[in-house]
């Protein structure tokens, strides 16, 4: 994964949802953002869930699967970390992930190439 | 208009019990939509179990056998021709006719013809009373004729034959089996089994005769017929039955040139196509590398090949074991693999116990560490052992006649343990389940053996693995641990019913700090809408405030069901079913406005497909503004009171049950509990309203109302019992109250009402003791609780159209006023529906609709 440019701004802080997502349009690409208030960490990854085949994982309810911190699909309930985008249950079936941080109120997100 | 083109016009011909798993297969593969089905089945039953059909005679009846079902098959939309068979097929115009000179096309055709008994040319093999053994038909037929006979005959000591014979002793008459090999079962079992298993047979006092070439059948002295055999013997009986094996049924497939093979058989690759690509055949008429397979198990596979070829899948039949264990009249009889030591170089130990009657025989590998077959007559409990070692290759034990030794305790443990199978071995043959399949099975929430044959269906077959399959699932249920099991989840080492008093018991109020005090992670979708439930059975809080709404599922974060594309469904609360023609009307002119898909659903109200979430709160204010609450179809909560008309308006009615159903459904409106509740009042004993299908449902009487608990439609269906018998209303409410609270404080997460109920120990009785006659002294606590709930309760949706903040979520994007592009709909009778992914790629869709 190579970087394109640097961090871009998404949205705002007001946004987020604690403990939970929202999705976000970034460049044309569909986004689900999870927001950790405890951590005081975002987690960007694609909201298309490649196994019910619709854009939905940002209305996954989060949790942690062992160390990984996981969204669930609302659809069918694959699990996909919130960090690198793996699909738990099929390696395969993975989804994108992009760094995200808090900038002060703001929410931004790194383009990258995958 | 926009599917007719995309559907195949499938015909399949015969619905005998491979023709019914493949339809089975075929609606188990999600793809009926994509077909267009008609089942021609020549008999005037649909299939049944041929293979208990000697049940018939010891108190089974035709519905008992029976496997296909026509109101199932309506369901699946087949259209479905009993008495009906296809004459003729031709190919060129993709045609069949039948005998009652319908003409139907094809796009694929499936044959699915069985066999026919075969009966030898013996002069007078078509005399009166000479029958065979293959449907009900024939059944009846034989029993008409049992009634003016004493003797019967069967010829054929073959697995069939016995059966038959088995049929005829239940009949009452004196029972002779004319085998012409030396022995029975000459196919499956050594000399030393068949003599074994005649000795077994004929102490039940059927007469077997082996090596009996049948010359002549004519008029008999003491009997109607007399059987003459070629060293000069006679028998005289009043009823011959054929089981002298099976012949395909390829005639159709001759008719219209078909390859067949030399002795017959619909010739068919390893995708289960005949030598036209668009002709499938499957079950005994068809003939896979030169051999025909006469069971079950085999033609089931073939079956979901046959589908999955359909469907674009790549399944292959590339044969099947032909090992078998079955009963013949008490006797078990199994028969593995190389059973008579034919492959080169094997070697065989036997055991006969002559006292007890137990004759069994492993064949292996000239080295001795692979087992190639086995014989076991008089007791096959081994065979699921057996079986698993020469499937899967293990490797066998020192001494491999400790396989089939009796085992005298001391230190002997030699059956192969359930452990040692690999996650591959096949357990059910029938329907193709694996060990793995079991363990799945279990992991996904099954806790009993009724759960994983109910699922799996594995032992639901021939049953021959009951057993294994016992073994298998005791075995993984000890691995995991009762206590282990019932953890909710792994950030949880409680139950719910734990977490439900520690709730209560501590006053807690947040997730979080149940998960500081007792939990470890950051939770999961299994217990933070778990935990969510209690609170809010508990609370009653509003379930989108900030420290509640990230423990939602989106349908109840929504508070809307998603369906498969992303959009929601609403279902907008119509209490008893009753609802005002304005009402109605408000009901129709939203959903024309947004497009909506509409469903009336089995609970009496009206589901709006098709909702965008940004759409959702538009919807509601419009419902809201003409009086309609939220119906929770989302959550885990009263769903439904079901009523019918009652006593207002019908000749029969007893009492008011639709005034009844409004005043329970607004009482217990919003109740949030371990899984959906639903009820129903019927307002007369005809019982129109369902409610004995109900978690609770109410029957009027002449002197008050019958409470029924416990009763579910659904996967698995469940009669609800009898509770308490006329009451008051006022009793009534209170026994609900009670019982409703003592389920959501007791239950375990999503755990119906009946299977809670058979649970609990001491079952209905105890239920009655708590609720009734108040045993734990909790009557009156439950009875605050519920008040409370009642109390405070208020509609979700109303409450969060009026917050501001809590809209925020309903948008797609929350930086764009875009909306999701992947939401495309296609107009199917007049309304919307999802496209399918082929739909969407398509470069000129057929009809979108926006």
């Amino acid at each position: 994964m190579t970087t394109l440019n640097n961090w871009i701004d998404v949205c705002s802080q007001d946004d987020l949802v604690a403990n939970s997502g929202v999705c976000a349009l970034v460049n044309g690409e569909q986004v689900a953002l999870f927001y950790l208030p405890e951590q005081e960490a975002v987690f960007a990854v694609g909201n298309y869930d490649p196994f019910g085949e619709a854009n939905i994982l940002s209305r996954g309810l989060i949790g942690s699967l062992g160390d990984a911190l996981v969204v669930a699909s609302p659809l069918y309930k694959q699990h996909f970390c919130l960090k690198t985008g793996r699909c738990l249950e099929e390696e395969g079936k993975s989804i994108k992930a992009w760094p995200a941080r808090l900038n002060g109120t703001q929410v931004q997100l790194m383009p990258v190439k995958h | 208009m926009t599917t007719a083109n995309k559907t195949t016009k499938l015909v399949v011909a015969g619905n005998g019990m491979v023709g019914h798993q493949f339809l089975q297969s075929l609606a188990d593969s999600g793809q009926l939509d994509n077909f267009e089905v008609t089942v021609f089945c020549e008999e005037s039953r649909l299939a049944y179990d041929r293979v208990h059909l000697s049940a018939y005679f010891s108190g089974s009846s035709a519905a008992d056998l029976a496997m296909g079902d026509a109101e199932l098959y309506r369901s699946w939309g087949l259209n479905v021709l009993t008495g009906e068979k296809v004459t003729a097929i031709d190919r060129s115009s993709k045609t069949v006719t039948t005998d009652k000179a319908t003409s139907l096309s094809y796009d694929k055709l499936v044959l699915a013809t069985g066999s026919y008994p075969f009966i030898p040319p013996v002069p007078g093999h078509d005399r009166d009373q000479c029958l065979v053994y293959r449907t009900i038909d024939d059944l009846e037929a034989i029993e008409a004729t049992a009634q003016k006979s004493k003797v019967g005959v069967v010829i054929g000591g073959g697995l069939l034959g016995l059966e038959a014979a088995k049929a005829l002793t239940d009949l009452g008459m004196e029972t002779h089996v004319i085998e012409f090999a030396p022995r029975l079962m000459a196919v499956q079992l050594d000399n030393g089994g068949g003599a074994m298993l005649r000795q077994k047979i004929e102490a039940l006092g059927v007469k077997v005769h082996t090596g009996k070439n049948t010359q002549l059948i004519e008029d008999g002295s003491e009997c109607f017929h007399r059987m003459n055999f070629a060293d000069g013997e006679t028998l005289e009986t009043d009823l011959i039955l054929f089981s002298a094996g099976i012949r395909p049924r390829d005639e159709l497939a001759k008719q219209c040139d078909l390859e067949l093979g030399e002795r017959g058989g619909i010739v068919i690759n390893n995708q289960c196509q005949t030598s036209d690509p668009d002709i499938y055949a499957i079950g005994e008429c068809a003939l896979w590398n030169k051999q025909i397979f006469g069971l079950v198990a085999p033609g089931y596979q073939m079956a979901k090949v046959a589908v999955s070829n359909l469907t674009q899948g790549n399944d292959q039949f590339t044969g099947a074991d032909m090992s078998t264990k079955l009963k013949l009249m008490g006797v078990d009889v199994a028969s593995i693999g190389d059973a008579h030591g034919r492959t080169p170089g094997s070697r065989s130990y036997t055991f006969v116990d002559e006292r007890d009657e137990i004759y069994k025989k492993i064949v292996v590998s000239e080295d001795g560490k692979i087992l190639l077959g086995a014989i076991l007559v008089g007791d096959a409990e081994e065979y699921g052992t057996l079986l698993q070692y020469m499937l899967n290759g293990i490797h066998l034990p020192e001494y491999p006649d400790s396989l089939i030794l009796p085992n005298r305790g001391d230190d002997a443990q030699t059956g192969l343990g359930v452990a040692a199978l690999p996650e591959t071995a096949q357990i059910c043959s029938c329907h193709d389940v694996s060990k793995g399949d079991v363990r799945a099975s279990l992991d996904g929430g099954c806790c009993t053996l009724g759960d994983v044959k109910g699922v799996t269906k594995a032992a639901t077959g021939c049953g021959g693995c009951a057993a294994l399959l016992t073994d298998l699932v005791n075995h993984e249920l000890e691995e995991m641990g009762v206590e282990v099991n019932r953890d909710l989840c792994e950030h949880f080492p409680y139950t719910r019913q734990d977490l439900y008093n520690l709730i209560r018991v501590e006053e807690i109020k947040s997730f979080d700090e149940l998960l500081a005090k007792y939990g470890k992670g950051h939770g999961c979708e299994i217990c933070k809408p778990t935990v969510g439930s209690i609170l809010a059975s508990c609370w009653n809080d509003y379930i989108l405030t900030e420290k509640n709404v990230s423990l939602q599922d989106t349908n109840d974060t929504f508070m809307a069901n998603m369906q498969k594309d992303g959009t929601y469904s609403v279902v907008p609360r119509v209490p008893g079913g009753e609802i005002t023609p304005d009402k109605l009307i408000v009901l129709g002119q939203v959903a024309k406005k947004y497009n909506l898909y509409t469903k009336i659903t089995g609970g009496q109200r009206v589901d709006l497909f098709g909702a965008r979430l940004e759409e959702l709160p538009l919807i509601w204010a419009e419902l809201v503004d003409a009086g309609f609450e939220t119906g929770h179809a989302y959550g885990k909560s009263l769903r439904t009171v079901k009523s019918c008309v009652g006593s207002t308006w019908c000749r029969y009615g007893v009492d008011d049950s639709v005034g009844l159903a409004i005043e329970i459904e607004d009482r217990y409106k919003g109740l949030r509990s371990p899984h959906k509740i639903k009820f129903a009042v019927s307002g007369c004993t005809r019982e129109c309203a369902e409610a004995q299908s109900k978690d609770v449902g109410i029957i009027a009487t002449e002197n008050g109302w019958n409470l029924y608990v416990c009763g579910n439609g659904g996967m698995k269906p469940r009669h609800a019992d009898l509770f308490a018998t006329d009451l008051d209303k006022e009793t009534l409410i209170k026994y609900i109250d009670r019982l409703l609270m003592f389920y959501i404080k007791t239950a375990d997460r999503l755990q119906r009402t009946s299977v809670w109920m058979e649970n609990l120990e001491g079952g209905l009785d105890y239920l009655r003791d708590v609720i009734i006659n108040d045993t734990l002294g909790l009557a009156e606590e439950l009875e605050q609780q519920m008040s409370h709930v009642v109390g405070t309760y208020e509609c979700e949706w109303k409450k969060t159209l009026e917050d501001p903040e809590a809209l925020k979520r309903f948008r797609h994007f929350v930086n764009a006023d875009e909306t999701d592009s992947n939401i495309v709909f296609i107009e199917e009778r007049g309304q919307v529906r999802p496209a399918t992914p082929e739909e969407k790629i398509q470069p000129e869709p057929i009809k979108m609709v926006s």
